[in-house]
């Protein structure tokens, strides 16, 4: 299983826990187990449609990830909130 | 003693003040967070916030009477829209007592109606609107599909009124089972002359029923000022004597259905005070004249944008306080029905509501 790095209110929503072991082929199949295991996060990454709110991004060993993007089980995958706002 | 709940870009400011002087802030909650609405239900003493993080998406919280406000809040469940869908919920525009025991509606983006009936923990998806038959067609206005306005009927639970913009006024006199349109009268001036008389493209801004007299309503619209004298069926535009008609919020006096007061902003594209002179304008003729009120108010070179929930009452008749905020971050009061003002805060962020917790 991947493993999802959280930091900031997504971290406290996920019981203090920063480091989460996922399952998941797709960033998108990742984050919805992701929910299902840790419930106070639901609809805080990913939107009603699924899709990755617009200003978080998710990263997967280091490089931008997508919905689509595939998922290995020893990948490291990092919810940042994005560089915006005023 | 009045407290205000004042929603500005950069959090909630829990103030705390006397009628007609400067008061001072007891809490912020949600730093850094544009917090849109909120309000402390009577009933309960309950507070519910509305949040739009840029970041994790719109969420209402709620605090409960005697809770530490800088701190206590939690999430309340169900405020979103039907997942898997192709639509996410955009922001939540107002939250409203019901008439039923418990009751609670939220009002947001892309027009959707919430219903609590548990004091605002849990919320859910009022469908007969989300999926009504002519959403298809309605239309965004520049603050998006905004559901902004909720207007119960005082003693009947199942009547209600709400507006959108930009899709006009909808009434129920079935608890949200059915919903028609009450735009007969309504006047776009931003479509064609020959538009179709059945348009409900229609820009309200805001929306408040005198509870005295329920059938009468005061409407703020895109270019009009108008009122209904049958429970929002047809409008009369009453915004003649007015230096604009153009503006946001609109409050009346509980005691005096034939009182409104509105806050004109210079039409269509510049959206601040008319030619620097900060003034709110007050009915007690339903409509038939408006007097300007702006004792204290600034009066040269001030050039500000209140926003549509940024005007709130409290108490009624000679004693009827008035607050609105302007996203300047100035905060201004009135304890005398708008004879005289007072400036209440200053500096804080840009402000988006106001609403009056206790008074």
């Amino acid at each position: 299983m991947a493993l999802v790095r959280l930091r900031g209110p997504l971290k406290q929503l996920a019981g203090g826990q920063g480091e989460h072991r996922v399952g998941g082929a797709t960033i998108r199949e990742l984050l919805c187990e992701l929910e299902t295991l840790q419930p106070a996060l639901d609809g805080w990454i990913l939107d009603e449609r699924r899709q990755v709110r617009r200003h978080i991004n998710v990263f997967v060993n280091g490089e931008y990830g997508s919905e689509e993007t595939a998922v290995a089980p020893d990948d490291r995958v990092d919810v940042l909130p994005a560089i915006s706002g005023g | 003693m009045t407290e205000l709940l004042v929603g500005t870009k950069k959090g909630l400011f829990v103030l705390e003040g006397e009628p007609g002087a400067g008061f001072a802030v007891t809490a912020r909650a949600f730093a850094g967070e544009p917090v849109e609405y909120a309000m402390r239900d009577p009933r309960t003493g309950r507070l519910l916030a509305s949040l739009t993080s840029p970041f994790y998406g719109p969420k209402i919280y709620v605090a409960d009477e005697g809770a530490d406000l800088s701190a206590d809040w939690r999430q309340a469940a169900g405020v979103e829209l039907p997942d898997g869908g192709d639509t996410a919920l955009a922001r939540i525009w107002t939250i409203v007592p019901g008439e039923a025991d418990g009751t609670l509606y939220a009002g947001g983006d892309p027009g959707v109606l919430f219903v609590s009936r548990d004091g605002g923990e849990r919320w859910e998806l009022v469908h007969s609107l989300w999926e009504h038959p002519t959403r298809p067609r309605w239309q965004a206005g520049g603050g998006g599909l905004c559901l902004h306005s909720i207007v119960p009927w005082p003693g009947e639970p199942d009547r209600l009124a709400l507006a959108m913009s930009a899709v006009g006024i909808w009434l129920t006199d079935d608890g949200g089972e059915t919903w028609r349109h009450g735009n007969q009268g309504l006047r776009p001036r931003y479509l064609p002359e020959d538009a179709p008389q059945d348009t409900f493209d229609l820009c309200v801004h805001n929306v408040h029923r005198a509870p005295q007299r329920p059938e009468r309503l005061f409407l703020q619209f895109h270019g009009g000022v108008y009122r209904s004298d049958d429970a929002g069926e047809s409008w009369t535009d009453i915004g003649a004597g007015l230096p604009s008609d153009f503006g946001f919020p609109l409050v009346i006096d509980p005691a005096d259905p034939d009182s409104a007061y509105v806050i004109p902003l210079k039409a269509d594209m510049d959206r601040v005070t008319p030619e620097g002179h900060v003034r709110v304008y007050e009915t007690r003729d339903a409509g038939a004249t408006w007097a300007p009120r702006g004792d204290g108010l600034p009066q040269q070179d001030a050039y500000l944008t209140v926003l549509r929930q940024a005007f709130a009452q409290a108490r009624e008749g000679e004693a009827l306080e008035l607050y609105f905020g302007a996203t300047s971050g100035d905060v201004f009061g009135s304890g005398d029905a708008g004879a005289t003002w007072a400036t209440v805060a200053d500096h804080l962020p840009p402000v988006y509501s106001v609403r009056v917790g206790r008074a």
